[in-house]
């Protein structure tokens, strides 16, 4: 066992702004139901939206069950911070400890609380990520179980590793690198976790029918509600511009003095990447493109997640201009040349729109060895965090089956998995794509 | 394929994390984590290649 470190005191000031941010911070997972749905199509719409208040709730009841006790927030415990090994002359802090259902948090320190309470919203984010990628085709109970064994096992480990003095968060300590691995918004803990889980699902459940026909071009299956989509990236910003000042306070110590310029560089990024992103659908389709524009601004800000709190605004544009002329490259890339077949973008938004974010903290960050710092959380995240989580969903996959069958497919998820659609005044055409 | 590729990511993985125990100074420290990264990259490489679907082969 680990000692617990001492938590930096926290002022009545920075406890209140904390609390009223994040009472805002669901915007953004409103906001990204929202542009799940509206990426979507129209006879799965009611599955999708449902799926992500579902995924709310499972994460919420597991993580507080079983998740907290392995994330181990400092200051929940009194005794002990972690199980560790000693490896090299160093401590590699890789478990947290703590009372399973949220035991003596009451007593506990008030910024403890508020770490805890970021971690129900990061949790809950990072299980919809994925989901957004499976539409159409991941049956529900599939979907909520996925989000049960993140919630329980991958997020506690990595929350536990980046934010509650994990031995990623130790590298500055241990190994002169920086401040230690950074990410105050949760680039890496929400957002490439949620990513590199898209990519295992869709790994495993494969393309939507007729998504890959034996001739020609992948067929293309445009969102079926551009307004959802585009309404959800302006509720996203609010949550945004939440998230990444309260993690600022409670993951990187920041000032109150410090977080103006942490919201002006997630709305600067952000700006940048939808910028950019229309610029380029522009040149390369001849007129802008609605939800990839939409794609990039949310790249943006996932991108802001890692480096906002970090970072001066002038890198901040850039990394969103880089974000932005990177997504619907990705996005076209990933589905021509591998054949992925992700609604929602999610493996270009989300992760490597997070692993770009988390690179560029280390590029930008005043301290000598930051990078190195941010590569080895980069690491972590490619070769250990990806295989993990493709094991236990291969292993989920065997007991809930993840693919609907093809009637269920074909007549839609809405039909066939709730009984009824989210249009019903509306007729829903035969679907033309199939060949 | 697909598990080969999944089986190469943790070797990248843990290259960087012996560079942080072999190598005290900087420069070579720096470039062992890369070049652990640069083997996770063919890990997710050979990956993506296995996991691609064959052309009209849908599996519902």
């Amino acid at each position: 066992m680990t000692p617990t470190p001492p938590l930096p005191l926290m002022s009545d000031a920075a406890f209140a702004l904390t609390l009223a941010l994040l009472f805002l911070a669901p915007l953004a997972i409103a906001g990204v139901a929202l542009i799940n749905t509206g990426l979507g199509r129209s006879r799965s719409a009611t599955q999708a939206l449902l799926g992500n208040l579902g995924i709310v709730a499972v994460t919420a009841i597991v993580f507080a069950v079983v998740g907290a006790a392995f994330a181990g927030t400092p200051g929940l415990l009194s005794c002990c911070g972690g199980h560790s090994f000693q490896l090299g002359g160093k401590s590699w802090n890789w478990l947290g400890t703590g009372p399973f259902l949220l035991g003596g948090m009451g007593s506990s320190a008030p910024q403890s609380q508020l770490g805890l309470l970021f971690e129900f919203m990061a949790v809950a984010l990072a299980a919809m990520v994925p989901w957004g990628s499976g539409a159409d085709r991941w049956r529900l109970t599939a979907g909520f179980a996925a989000a049960a064994v993140l919630a329980a096992i991958v997020f506690p480990l990595l929350a536990h590793w980046v934010w509650n003095g994990g031995w990623l968060s130790q590298l500055g300590v241990n190994f002169g690198l920086g401040a230690g691995f950074l990410d105050g918004g949760g680039a890496a803990t929400v957002h490439v976790l949620g990513g590199l889980s898209a990519l295992a699902v869709i790994w495993i459940v494969g393309p939507r029918k007729g998504k890959f026909p034996k001739e020609g071009f992948a067929t293309a299956m445009p969102g079926h509600n551009a307004v959802y989509i585009l309404f959800g990236c302006l509720l996203a910003l609010v949550g945004w511009l939440a998230w990444n000042v309260a993690g600022a306070i409670l993951w990187l110590h920041a000032p109150l003095t410090a977080l103006p310029v942490t919201a002006i560089n997630t709305l600067l990024s952000a700006a940048g990447a939808v910028a950019a992103t229309f610029a380029v659908t522009q040149v390369r389709f001849g007129k802008p493109d609605a939800s990839l524009c939409a794609n990039g601004w949310l790249a943006g800000l996932v991108a802001s997640s890692a480096c906002a709190g970090i970072i001066a605004p002038g890198p901040a544009l850039f990394v969103g201009i880089v974000a932005g002329i990177a997504t619907p490259l990705l996005v076209e890339l990933l589905e021509l040349a591998v054949s992925i077949d992700d609604p929602s973008g999610a493996i270009t938004v989300h992760a490597v729109g997070g692993l770009w974010g988390l690179l560029a903290a280390g590029l930008f960050a005043p301290q000598a060895g930051q990078l190195v710092a941010q590569l080895v959380g980069i690491a972590t995240l490619l070769g250990l965090v990806l295989p993990l989580v493709y094991l236990l969903f291969w292993l989920l996959n065997r007991v809930i089956p993840f693919r609907v069958d093809p009637d269920g497919e074909r007549i839609g998820m809405d039909m066939h998995e709730l009984g009824g659609g989210a249009y019903p005044e509306f007729v829903i055409h035969r679907d033309e794509s199939y060949r | 394929m697909k598990y080969a590729g999944l089986l190469v990511l943790p070797a990248g993985f843990f290259l960087s994390i012996a560079a942080l125990l072999l190598f005290p100074s900087p420069a070579p420290r720096a470039a062992f984590v890369v070049c652990g990264l640069a083997v996770e990259g063919l890990g997710l490489g050979v990956a993506m290649r296995g996991h691609m679907e064959p052309r009209g082969g849908d599996r519902s």
